[in-house]
C-alpha cells in the first residue's frame, strides 16, 4: 500500500527528506525507523493515535530531541545542527500549545519573527514603521485589525494564526505545525484549513491533526504513525480504505507492535 | 599515602555535611520549585538548638542526641512557619521564593546576631566523640565519623520515606505530575508543607552536625549554603542519588584542593568544576524526563 | 502627538532626574551628603544594568557585585598607584607582604589602560560564564545560584589574598584621582558629576535598548525562550549581550564607588552586597526604565539613615523590605505609579 518514493532528481531540492529517523529514549524508540519525503506544493497531514511518535518526529526533525537516521532539506543536513540554525534553513514549527509572546503586541510578535535576516547592528534600532512583509503577513492571516493588541488577550484561534503568520514573516519554507486547529470552533477549523491550503501552494506544510474532519476536508496526502513506525501513507481515500488503520484507530494491536 | 588519605577522609565528612544540607534542599526545590535561600539559616537554627540543648542538658554525653530531635523540630517548625506565611502566598514564582527567602535569611541572620552575640559560641563534644581513628596515619576525628553516620541516617531514613510510606508515595506522585496528583485527590498543599517541614527538619540535624566541628555562629549558614546548593545544582533534580553522588564529589575535591592549593583558591576551582560539569551535564547528573516542552 | 509622548516621554524623566543629580543636587546637599549620593548613583549604574538583565531578560543576576568588585578594584588599584607615585608600590604591600608588587599590578599604574580595563575585565568575565551556562541551557534558579556562589568565591578569593588585594581591608586611602586632589572639595564635587553623569548615560543607553527590536528580542526570550530559538534566533546570545552590558555597567558603578567612598572593599562586593543591589531593583521595579535607579537610590539612601541611628537594624530593614516588596508589589513601587500614570490619560479620553 505505501506510494513509491518519488524520484529525487525529478524535484528539485525543495523538499524535506527523512530516511531511517530513530529516535530513542533510553531504550525506549519513541520514532522507529521512520521514511518520510515531504513535497513542496502539498498539505501533508500526520495522524495516529496518542504515544505514535508524532510530536517525537517533529521535535527530531527541528533539533528539540537528538536522533539517528537523517533528516535533510536543500541538502542540508538537519540532525547536526542546533535548533536555530534548522530554522534559518527555512524549516519553521509550532507547539501544541500556542506560544506566543504575550505582553508584546501582535506587530511585535511578528516584527521579531523577520529578525532572523536583520544584521546584530539592525537590532540595536528601534522599529519605525511596519516592513512589507509583516504587513503581508498580518493580511493574510486576518488580524490586520488586531495589530495593536498584546497577543495575551487574543483568541485561542488568533493565537493559532499569529503563529502560522510568524512563520510566514520568517519565511519558513517548510511548516510543521502541531495540532493546529485543537480547541478551535468549526468556523476557525474552515478558515485554517483554507489559510493552509492558501500558504501551501509554495511550500512544504505538514499538519499534525487529531480531527479526522478536518483532515479529510484539506489533506492532500496523508501518514499514519503508530507505535513510532510508518504504518501506511496515502490519499485520503487511501487511508480510510485500510484495513491497519481501522484496526488502529479501533484500540486492537497491530501485530509485531506495541503501544506506547 | 598521607597527602592522599588525609583529604579523602575529611572530604567525605564535608561531603555529608553538604549532603544533609543538601538533602532538604533537594527536597524543596524539586517538589515545589522553591529556592530556599533561608535553609542556611535553619542550618544555623539546628547549632543553637544544639548549644541552647547543651544549656539544660549538661550532661554532654546526652545533649547531643537529645540534640538531634530538638534541632529537627526547631528547624522543621521555622520551615513550616516560613511555608504557611510567606512561600504559599508565591505559588509558581520560584525565582520570587528565592528573593523572598533571602529576606528571610537575614533576618534570621540578624536576629542570631542579637540574640546570641555576633562571636557564636562553642559547643561541647561529648566524650564519646573525643578522640580519633589511625587511617594511613592521618588521625581521624570521631566527630567527623559521626557527621558521615549522621549523614547516612539521614539519607536512609528519607530514602525509606520516600519509597515505602505512603506519604513518600503522594510526594513522588505531586513531583511527577503536580496536577494529576491533585486530580486524584492528593492534597498537594498539604504534602508540601509537610514536604518543607521534613526539608528543614533536616537542616537542623545537619546544624548539629556543624556544630559540633566549629561551634555556633550567626554567619554558619552562608558558608554551607552555596556549596549546598552547588550540590543541589550538579545533582540533578527528582532523584537522591545524584545529590549523593555530587556531595560527596564537591565535598572530596574541595578538600583535595585545599590541599593542592588554599582553601580559598578550593572554593574558585570547585565553582569552576561545576560550571564546567554543567556543560557536559547541563540539568546534573540525574534528571526526570518530562514529556513535551513548549 | 500620543506616540511622541510615548516614544520620548521616559527620555523627557531621564532628563528631569539629570537636572535633579547634576544641578540641583550639588546646589543645596552639603558635601557630605552629596558624596552620599555620588555612592548612591554608583549602586544605581549598577542597578540599571541589574533591570536590563533581570527585569527584561529574566536572568536573576545574584552576583552582580562581582562585577562591581572588578571595576572598583581596577579602578582602586590605579588609585592606589597614583598615590603611591612612580615606582612606589602600595603602602598595604609594605605592612603585609615582602614589598614587592605582584607584576599584574604593574599595567594599572596607567589610567587609560585602567579605563580600558574597568569595561573589558567584566565583558569577559560575563562572556565567559555566560557563554558557558547560557549555550547550554542552564537558566533560572540554576544560573541565579551560579551567579551567587561566583560572589562568594570572589570575595572569599579577596580577603584571601591580603598582599594582592588588601585583604579584608580591601583598598584605601586614594589621594588622587587621575591628577586631581580628592581632598579638595571641588575635586570631590567633580568626581560626583561624573558618576552622576555616567548614571544618566547608562539609563539612555537602556532606554534606547529598551525600544529597539533588540530590546523586544530581549522580553521574548525572557517569557518563551523556546518559541524565540523557533523563530531563528539563538536565544543564548540574546541573554549573553543584556548580561554583559550589564556587568560592564556594575564595573562601571564600582570603578567611581572606589573615588567616592574612598574605599573598595570585600563587603562592599559580596553575596550579601550583590543582594543589596538586587533589593534596589526590587523596590524601584525591575522591568521600568527608572524603576531600578531610583529603587537603588532609595535604598542606599535608607540604608545610610538607618545605619547613622539603629545601625543594627539596618539588616532587619532589608530583610523585611525584600519579604515585602516581592510578596505584595513583585513590580515594584514604581509599578503603582506606572498605573495611576496610564490612568490618567485614558480617564481624560472616555468621556470624549
Amino acid at each position: 500500500m505505501r506510494l513509491p518514493h518519488p524520484n529525487p532528481d525529478d524535484l528539485g531540492l525543495d523538499y524535506l527528506e527523512v530516511r531511517g529517523l530513530t529516535v530513542d529514549f533510553d531504550g525506549f524508540k519513541a520514532v522507529d525507523g521512520v521514511d518520510l519525503t515531504l513535497l513542496q506544493g502539498r498539505v501533508h497531514f500526520l495522524i495516529g493515535p496518542n504515544g505514535a511518535g508524532k510530536t517525537t518526529l517533529v521535535d527530531a526533525v527541528t533539533g528539540l530531541v537528538p536522533a539517528t537516521g537523517l533528516a535533510r532539506y536543500r541538502n542540508q543536513d538537519l540532525l547536526s545542527v542546533r535548533s536555530h540554525k534548522i530554522v534559518r534553513a527555512g524549516i519553521g514549527r509550532t507547539f501544541q500549545t500556542a506560544t506566543v509572546f504575550e505582553e508584546l503586541s501582535v506587530l511585535q510578535n511578528l516584527d521579531i519573527a523577520g529578525g532572523v535576516h536583520r544584521s546584530p547592528f539592525a537590532l540595536l534600532r528601534a522599529r519605525r514603521g511596519v516592513p512589507s512583509y509583516v504587513a503581508d503577513a498580518l493580511e493574510t492571516v486576518g488580524l490586520a485589525d488586531l495589530r495593536d493588541r498584546p497577543a495575551g488577550v487574543l483568541a485561542h484561534g488568533q493565537k493559532q494564526w499569529l503563529e502560522i503568520g510568524m512563520l510566514l514573516v520568517q519565511d519558513a519554507k517548510v511548516m510543521l505545525l502541531d495540532e493546529p486547529v485543537a480547541g478551535m470552533s468549526a468556523e476557525e477549523r474552515e478558515e485554517t484549513g483554507a489559510l493552509l491550503q492558501r500558504i501551501g501552494e509554495e511550500r512544504t506544510i505538514v499538519v499534525i491533526e487529531h480531527d479526522m474532519d478536518f483532515v479529510r476536508s484539506f489533506a492532500d496526502v496523508v501518514t499514519v504513525m503508530h507505535a513510532g513506525k510508518v504504518l501506511i501513507e496515502g490519499s485520503v481515500a487511501e487511508i480510510q480504505a485500510s484495513p491497519e488503520v481501522q484496526e488502529v484507530y479501533l484500540g486492537r494491536t497491530v501485530e509485531g507492535t506495541t503501544h506506547a | 599515602m598521607d597527602s592522599f588519605t588525609t583529604p579523602l577522609l575529611a572530604g567525605t565528612a564535608t561531603g555529608a555535611l553538604l549532603l544533609i544540607a543538601a538533602l532538604g534542599l533537594a527536597l524543596t526545590f524539586g517538589q515545589m520549585g522553591v529556592i530556599n535561600m533561608a535553609h542556611g539559616e535553619f542550618l544555623m537554627a539546628g547549632a543553637y538548638a544544639t548549644y541552647l540543648t547543651q544549656q539544660v542538658v549538661t550532661n554532654t554525653d546526652v545533649s547531643v542526641l537529645v540534640a538531634l530531635p530538638v534541632a529537627f523540630l526547631v528547624a522543621g517548625l521555622l520551615g513550616l512557619l516560613l511555608e504557611v506565611t510567606v512561600i504559599s502566598w508565591m505559588y509558581r514564582r520560584p525565582l520570587d521564593t528565592l528573593l523572598v527567602t533571602v529576606g528571610v535569611g537575614l533576618v534570621l541572620q540578624q536576629l542570631a546576631k542579637d540574640v546570641f552575640g555576633a562571636q557564636g559560641d562553642p559547643v561541647r563534644t561529648p566524650g564519646w566523640l573525643e578522640g580519633n581513628i589511625d587511617v594511613f596515619g592521618y588521625h581521624w576525628p570521631y566527630r567527623q565519623m559521626f557527621t558521615i553516620v549522621l549523614a547516612l541516617m539521614a539519607l536512609t531514613a528519607l530514602a525509606a520515606l520516600l519509597k515505602y510510606s505512603s506519604f513518600g508515595r503522594q510526594i513522588r506522585a505531586t513531583v511527577q505530575n503536580r496536577d494529576l496528583a491533585e486530580t486524584v485527590g492528593i492534597r498537594t498543599r498539604t504534602v508540601d508543607r509537610i514536604t518543607f517541614f521534613v526539608g528543614s527538619g533536616l537542616a537542623g540535624i545537619g546544624g548539629v552536625a556543624v556544630s559540633l566541628i566549629s561551634g555556633t555562629n550567626p554567619r554558619l549558614g552562608t558558608a554551607y549554603i552555596i556549596s549546598a546548593f552547588l550540590v543541589v545544582v550538579a545533582g540533578g533534580l527528582g532523584q537522591l542519588k545524584g545529590t549523593v553522588i555530587a556531595a560527596f564529589a564537591v565535598g572530596i575535591a574541595t578538600s583535595f584542593f585545599a590541599d593542592w592549593t588554599s582553601a580559598s583558591m578550593a572554593q574558585v576551582a570547585t565553582f569552576a568544576l561545576v560550571v564546567v560539569f554543567l556543560q557536559v551535564r547541563p540539568q546534573g547528573l540525574f534528571v526526570v524526563r518530562s514529556r513535551g516542552l513548549a | 502627538m500620543k506616540s511622541f509622548a510615548r516614544s520620548y516621554g521616559p527620555l523627557v524623566a531621564i532628563a528631569v532626574l539629570a537636572v535633579l543629580l547634576l544641578v540641583v543636587a550639588p546646589a543645596v546637599l552639603s558635601p557630605f551628603r552629596l558624596n552620599n549620593l555620588g555612592k548612591y548613583c554608583c549602586w544605581a549604574i549598577a542597578a540599571v544594568g541589574i533591570g536590563l538583565a533581570w527585569g527584561r531578560g529574566g536572568m536573576l543576576v545574584m552576583g552582580q557585585g562581582v562585577f562591581f568588585g572588578i571595576g572598583g578594584y581596577a579602578m582602586a588599584m590605579h588609585l592606589k598607584l597614583e598615590a603611591a607615585g612612580p615606582e612606589g608600590i602600595p603602602d598595604f604591600m609594605l605592612l603585609y607582604g615582602d614589598g614587592t608588587m605582584p607584576g599584574w599590578w604593574e599595567p594599572f599604574r596607567s589610567g587609560a589602560f585602567t579605563l580600558f580595563a574597568i569595561v573589558a575585565l567584566p565583558a569577559i568575565a560575563a562572556a565567559i560564564l555566560g557563554y558557558a551556562v547560557f549555550k547550554r541551557r542552564v537558566k533560572g534558579a540554576y544560573f541565579a545560584i551560579l551567579t551567587q556562589a561566583l560572589a562568594v568565591v570572589f570575595a572569599t578569593l579577596l580577603i584571601a589574598t591580603i598582599q594582592e588585594t588588601g585583604g579584608f581591608n580591601g583598598l584605601n586611602q586614594f589621594t588622587f584621582f587621575f591628577g586631581y586632589n580628592l581632598y579638595d572639595p571641588v575635586n570631590k564635587k567633580m568626581v560626583y558629576s561624573i558618576a552622576a553623569g555616567l548614571l544618566v548615560a547608562c539609563l539612555v543607553v537602556v532606554w534606547q535598548l529598551y525600544r529597539s527590536r533588540f530590546g523586544e528580542l530581549l522580553v521574548a526570550t525572557r517569557d518563551a525562550e523556546e518559541r524565540v530559538r523557533f523563530l531563528g534566533h539563538d536565544p543564548a546570545n540574546v541573554k549573553l549581550a543584556a548580561f554583559v552590558i550589564a556587568a560592564v555597567m556594575a564595573s562601571i558603578g564600582g570603578a567611581m564607588f572606589a573615588p567616592i567612598a574612598g574605599i573598595i572593599s570585600p563587603s562592599d562586593v559580596d553575596a550579601t552586597a550583590s543582594i543589596f543591589l538586587i533589593a534596589g531593583v526590587a523596590l524601584g521595579g525591575r522591568a521600568l526604565l527608572l524603576g531600578p535607579a531610583l529603587g537603588a537610590i532609595a535604598v542606599g539612601y535608607g540604608r545610610s539613615t538607618l545605619s547613622e541611628s539603629f545601625p543594627d537594624q539596618w539588616t532587619y530593614f532589608l530583610g523585611a523590605l525584600f519579604i515585602a516588596v516581592i510578596l505584595l508589589f513583585p513590580a515594584g513601587l514604581a509599578s503603582l505609579f506606572g498605573k495611576a500614570w496610564s490612568r490618567l490619560p485614558r480617564r481624560k479620553a472616555a468621556p470624549a
